[in-house]
């Protein structure tokens, strides 16, 4: 589990793009283009590699007004799926 | 040179989401001559290639048209002096460029130039996990300490790396090497395929279709392998389907998510149509790529499920698999629009087997692809 002073960050090659075209955020990885739904936009917005996963949670509870530990959970679940797929790496 | 394609007469709209991903076979020049090359037989030559300009111009098409992802590929895209101009444009219009390539042709000043211009990843074929298998299959000497460098350079410039094992009954069986050496070069990805038998592997069937047991072991071997190298190693995976029950969704559906421009312009569903021979392709250098996409009729060929017939048509899998492979039903059948006989309710599913059997147990010489000049 990705601890609160870890400090995710997306790999090389990985990077999320606004696509006009459908109206959407993605993820483009190599060979994979993966649509982002608003949570996941706004999870990766805030993912810089500077900050850690508590300063993401914080980030997060106070920008959408929700209580920190009930997205905490939805939040790594994300990022650890992203690192079990090599596009994001923890520090 | 080729003759002007062609126009495709308007046919009644299917509308129909844009494209993911096009692949850009820049040319059809590789110094390699793998005899499983999806190319055709008839190889365009370097003056039929389309210029700098068009490929430019098309990019920035597909980018208009939805394409997210650019592979560059070939034959071997290096082969083209231009491709550092062809990965600046890929950035100018915000695709993600892949570049697949055998690695010959590249330099480290040719890599750090392509990291400079933009390139957002490599894809690295691997012919063997030894120098003599990968320059046997390949069929050039020298190939394969090259290809090493090129993986040095590339992660060395931190870009990410996958490699592309084609795995067939002559390195099949040594799947546990390439997944060993797959992690201790760096790479974040490794495509295990099964060859396909389109092209220039079809000449070589006997030489190369695994048999069953080999299938098998290998598709066991990649799930204890992604289970053990979890956050290390991502690894897909193209089971064979001649020995399957089942076939393969193709593409997601025939002209559903990608689109394939060939070294002359001609713009086809996969890079295999055209061992179709009734289709008709429309060319960039005839029409805008998003009318192409539209109202091209070999797009609209196989669309969606009313050209199905049955079995497939009343068939509940049909939105799953999308009857399979047109490709392989026209090399099997005869008929681009059969069930692909790879299907178990395929009327031609024993037949299939039994061949697929009988190819798995012969052997033979291998046929090189040749170089177009
Ligand atoms: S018809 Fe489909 S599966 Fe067959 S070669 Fe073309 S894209 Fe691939
Ligand atoms: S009958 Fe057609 S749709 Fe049904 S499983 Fe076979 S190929 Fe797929």
């Amino acid at each position: 589990m990705i601890p609160e002073t870890g400090v995710p960050r997306l790999l090389s090659g990985c990077r999320t793009k606004h696509d006009k075209v459908r109206g959407n955020w993605v993820l483009l990885a190599p060979e994979r283009a993966i649509k982002l739904d608003d949570i996941g936009a706004a999870i990766l917005a805030e993912t810089d590699g500077t900050r850690s996963l508590g300063a993401i949670l914080d980030a997060l509870a106070t920008k959408y007004n929700a209580p920190r530990d009930q997205i905490s959970g939805d939040v790594i679940t994300f990022l650890e799926s992203l690192r079990d797929r090599r596009m994001l790496e923890v520090a | 040179m080729d003759a002007p394609t062609p126009q495709t007469e308007p046919m009644p709209t299917i509308t129909y989401g844009p494209p993911i991903a096009m692949l850009a076979e820049v040319t059809h020049r590789c110094p390699l001559s793998c005899p499983y090359c999806s190319n055709p037989l008839e190889l365009t030559k370097r003056d039929g290639e389309l210029s700098t300009e068009i490929w430019v111009d098309v990019f920035r098409q597909a980018a208009e048209l939805g394409v997210l992802q650019m592979h560059l590929s070939g034959g071997e895209p290096a082969s083209r002096r231009d491709l550092e101009d062809m990965i600046t444009a890929c950035r100018d219009h915000d695709l993600y460029s892949n570049l697949i390539t055998s690695g010959i042709g590249l330099t480290e000043k040719r890599m750090v130039e392509l990291k400079k211009r933009g390139l957002d990843h490599v894809q690295l074929s691997l012919q063997g996990v030894d120098a003599e298998m990968a320059d046997l299959i390949g069929g050039y000497k020298g190939g394969y300490s090259r290809k090493m460098q090129v993986a040095e350079w590339t992660t060395a410039l931190d870009l990410p790396l996958t490699l592309n094992a084609v795995v067939h009954e002559k390195n099949i069986d040594r799947l546990p090497e390439m997944i060993d050496l797959a992690v201790a070069m760096g790479a974040r990805r490794l495509e295990v395929a099964t060859v396909q038998f389109h092209g220039w592997a079809d000449k070589n069937r006997a030489a190369l279709m695994p048999t069953r047991e080999q299938a098998k072991l290998c598709g066991q071997r990649v799930a204890e392998a992604r289970e053990r190298l979890k956050g290390v190693l991502v690894i897909d995976y193209v089971p064979a389907d001649h020995h399957a029950d089942y076939p393969k969704p193709c593409m997601g559906g025939w002209g559903s998510t990608g689109l394939n421009v060939v070294p002359d312009g001609r713009v086809m569903p996969c890079h295999a149509a055209h061992t179709i021979p009734h289709l008709v392709f429309d060319n960039v250098k005839d029409r805008p790529l998003a009318d192409i996409w539209e109202h091209s009729s070999a797009f609209n060929a196989y669309r969606g499920f009313d050209w199905m017939p049955e079995p497939c048509r009343s068939c509940d899998r049909k939105t799953r698999d999308f009857g399979g492979c047109r490709c392989q039903a026209m090399a099997l059948t005869g008929d681009a629009a059969a069930t692909d006989p790879v299907c178990i309710k395929s009327p031609m599913h024993a037949q299939l087997q039994a061949m697929a059997q009988a190819d798995a147990e012969g052997d033979g010489e291998l046929t090189y692809r040749t170089m177009p000049t």
